[in-house]
């Protein structure tokens, strides 16, 4: 089909034929290959929905119940694939209901086309039925957005969204498209665009740079590598692997970078940051070198920045010139796709062996096992913990699964406790935290990997944020696997509640309607266990299932995660308990 | 607390609707007030100029034209302190015509650049140029007289070192 559609574009590339814009937009998303879109219909985009019905044997539209939760979806595709994800909204609510998604996106480096109908251009500004500014709203939140009034305008923008969508550190788009300009016609011709005069994707690898960092790495006696997302949107896995292969650095990952590299390597020592392991974040502060891959120094990753890694010379891959010296000063930042930096770096470096300083990040995992891991995997009270549902999903997926997880504590037991084998296999909202992300986004990650087992973990507060989401896996029939993890508390808040604000638990109790029954109304196969002796069964079950399965899981209700660093501590100040 | 100083930023951009929006939202992100804004076109076809005035620390002007730069249509983004630049803004004062004759206001006149360009029955306007430090003054001198209407433009500015948009832009082609 793809072959068909590809000799199309290119016929009519040759011969302009006069079509309305509404079909261009069509047209112009098939011949970037899109097959598969996420969206809710309304007046000042019907013109473009009825084109989705004549292509609907090219273009698959998905129809969310909600338009933040088609916004979630096309992330959880486009952060399995790789692709942009498609999303179409009204104008007015359903543009806004967008934004949380495209902040989201934003952040996140995901890449999103968004397309939102707009009230006819005569209307523009005079408070139409369902006029917002939405390029107003959007722009912070965008890569880059742009409104369209007349129906000519259509192929060339949507070539640049798509480029300035993918390319570089990749972002959300917004496209508004006026009613009339959809109406309108035009002579249709696809160019893909293939670079903007303003806009750099991908600086040039300035090679003195690449040598600085090798040299630094070569003197190092306790280097230490923290990589995040930048390895998988670069598509960098294996060059990262051969990379710290040779050099023999221990490294960790950010929350978004898990899975660029297998959980049980060898030399990967876990995740840094506010929940991450006790060694990585201790060490942060007794390394000499931090060499810092596709990451951005996240403040839930430095803790207070007064205090982290002041003793080590630090040096910063990455694609975006802007996240050079934002958060953490470096010594030698090296500008460019990780994949092309690794690459190059490979003949300057010395083959390492860093067999002592590896041995500090056993000896304290080993005392984060004696204190938090082996009570919360194997735990002796009688409550359920979130660590050991984690571990019987990996237990029965063999680490092949991708788990997708909302925001909260079950959020960072996921991130702890789950094993990946391959990379994209964790799918989480990072910097914006967003709950209600984990339903919709799996859904969007079954859709874009169908081949593969795809877990959302989410806790009870964040599954109620989308749970209307339900009826798209109703009227899909996509084959998610939804685990709710519930304490019937905002668990996280609580937690903060219980160690800084005297256990005032404001606003965090949670009473829970029946899940199993609301799942069952939609026509998903649905569980309950509250029991350990039934947890095995229970997963195993779901798992089984070749349909969408839901499966709530009680929990102990006042558990904590831990490690933890507070808000305003020092990275090496990390908590056990 | 790093001291905060005065930043002249210039930012070269396409001409298109909205870029002014998405350059004052990375000030507004940060919690940063605007002091003065100019827009204009520039010494290249088709690409425009704009010049903020800001008041911050020199840490954060290095990350704020680093998102500036980074937005989609922007060709580039340079900061310079006052010593980097040569700069002028132009303000017009209207008074009432009973002052035409006063003495007074004839000697403020004489201050370098300001002359009246207007004369009515009822009013008349003086425009003056110069530093800012030059228009306020002015602008305390002619208060008393009961100012009709006062308005300033944005700080313009050029350069010392160079600003080498036409590189970039072939560069990118």
């Amino acid at each position: 089909m793809e072959t068909s559609n590809k000799t199309i574009v290119e016929e009519k590339a040759l011969k302009p034929v006069k079509i309305s814009g509404a079909e261009a937009v069509i047209k112009c998303l098939l011949a970037e290959g899109v097959d598969l879109a996420y969206g809710y219909p309304g007046g000042a985009i019907m013109p473009i929905y009825d084109e989705l019905y004549k292509y609907q044997d090219k273009l698959h539209h998905v129809l969310t119940r909600h338009e933040q939760g088609a916004a979630h979806a096309a992330q959880g595709f486009a952060r399995v694939t790789g692709k942009p994800g498609i999303v179409f909204a009204t104008s007015g609510p359903g543009a806004t209901n967008l934004v949380t998604g495209i902040a989201d996106a934003q952040i996140d480096s995901t890449p999103l086309v968004c397309i939102t109908g707009q009230v006819s251009s005569h209307l523009l500004g005079s408070d139409a039925f369902q006029e917002t500014d939405i390029i107003g709203i959007s722009t912070p939140v965008t890569k880059w957005n742009h409104q369209i009034t007349r129906a000519e305008e259509i192929p060339e923008v949507i070539a640049k969204a798509f480029y300035i969508a993918k390319s570089g550190r990749p972002g959300p788009v917004l496209i508004d498209i006026t009613k009339d300009a959809q109406f309108g016609e035009l002579d249709f011709t696809y160019k893909k665009c293939e670079k903007i005069r303003s806009y750099r994707a991908v600086p040039k690898l300035d090679i003195e740079k690449v040598k600085a960092a090798a040299d630094l790495i070569n003197s190092a006696k306790k280097p230490f590598i923290v990589w995040g997302q930048g390895v998988i949107i670069g598509q960098a896995e294996a060059e990262f692997k051969a990379f710290i292969e040779k050099t023999d650095i221990p490294s960790a990952s950010t929350a978004l970078g898990l899975s660029a590299l297998a959980t049980k390597h060898p030399l990967n020592v876990g995740m840094v940051g506010m929940h991450g392991n006790y060694a990585p974040n201790v060490l942060t502060n007794d390394c000499d070198v931090l060499i810092a891959i596709g990451m951005r120094f996240d403040d839930r990753v430095t803790g207070n920045l007064e205090t982290y890694a002041k003793q080590a010379k630090v040096i910063h891959f990455d694609i975006d010139p802007a996240e050079i010296d934002k958060n953490v000063k470096t010594d030698v930042a090296v500008l460019g796709n990780v994949k092309e930096s690794l690459t190059e770096i490979m003949a300057f470096i010395n083959k390492g062996q860093h067999v002592a300083w590896l041995q500090e990040f056993a000896k304290l995992y080993q005392k984060e096992c004696e204190v938090v891991i082996n009570d919360q995997l194997n735990p002796t009270k009688e409550g359920l913990t979130m660590g050991e549902v984690v571990n019987k999903i990996n237990q029965e997926t063999n680490g092949d699964a991708i788990i997708v997880s909302d925001v909260g504590q079950h959020q960072m037991f996921a991130c702890r406790y789950a094993n990946f084998n391959k990379t994209r296999s964790s799918v989480t909202s990072g910097g914006l935290g967003t709950m209600g992300f984990a339903l919709p986004a799996a859904i969007g990650a079954k859709m874009g990997m169908p081949e593969r087992e795809v877990v959302a973990v989410i806790g009870d507060g964040g599954y109620q944020m989308t749970i209307q989401e339900l009826g798209t896996i109703l009227q899909t029939q996509v084959a998610v696997k939804i685990v709710v993890l519930n304490n019937s508390f905002l668990g996280m808040v609580r937690q903060w509640q219980e160690l800084f604000f005297d256990k005032r638990y404001a606003s965090t109790v949670m009473k829970n309607p029946d899940f199993v029954k609301i799942a069952e109304g939609y026509g998903i196969e649905a569980n309950r266990v509250s029991k350990r002796e039934n947890l095995d069964g229970a997963i195993k079950t779901m798992m089984a299932s070749k349909e969408a399965y839901f499966l709530e899981v009680v929990i102990e209700q006042e558990d904590n995660i831990f490690p933890m660093i507070p808000t305003g501590a020092s990275v090496s100040d990390i908590r056990l308990s | 607390m790093e001291e905060k100083q005065n930043f002249t930023v210039s930012v070269y951009t396409e001409n298109n609707v909205g870029i002014l929006n998405r350059l004052s939202a990375i000030f507004l992100k940060r919690h940063i007030n605007i002091e003065s804004m100019n827009v204009s076109k520039s010494e290249i076809d088709h690409v425009h100029r704009f010049t903020f005035v800001v008041i911050v620390p020199k840490t954060l002007i290095r990350k704020v034209v680093g998102q500036l730069e980074k937005q989609i249509e922007v060709i580039g983004a340079f900061y310079h302190t006052e010593d980097e630049i040569i700069y002028h803004e132009t303000a017009m004062f209207k008074l009432s015509s009973e002052f035409l004759y006063d003495e007074k206001i004839q000697d403020k006149l004489k201050f370098r650049r300001a002359h009246i360009v207007t004369i009515t029955e009822r009013y008349f306007v003086i425009e003056a140029s110069g530093l800012k430090e030059d228009i306020d003054r002015m602008y305390d001198k002619l208060k008393p007289y009961g100012l009709l209407q006062f308005v300033r433009s944005g700080r313009i500015a050029i350069t010392r070192p160079k600003m080498a948009i036409s590189e970039l832009l072939k560069e990118t082609i």
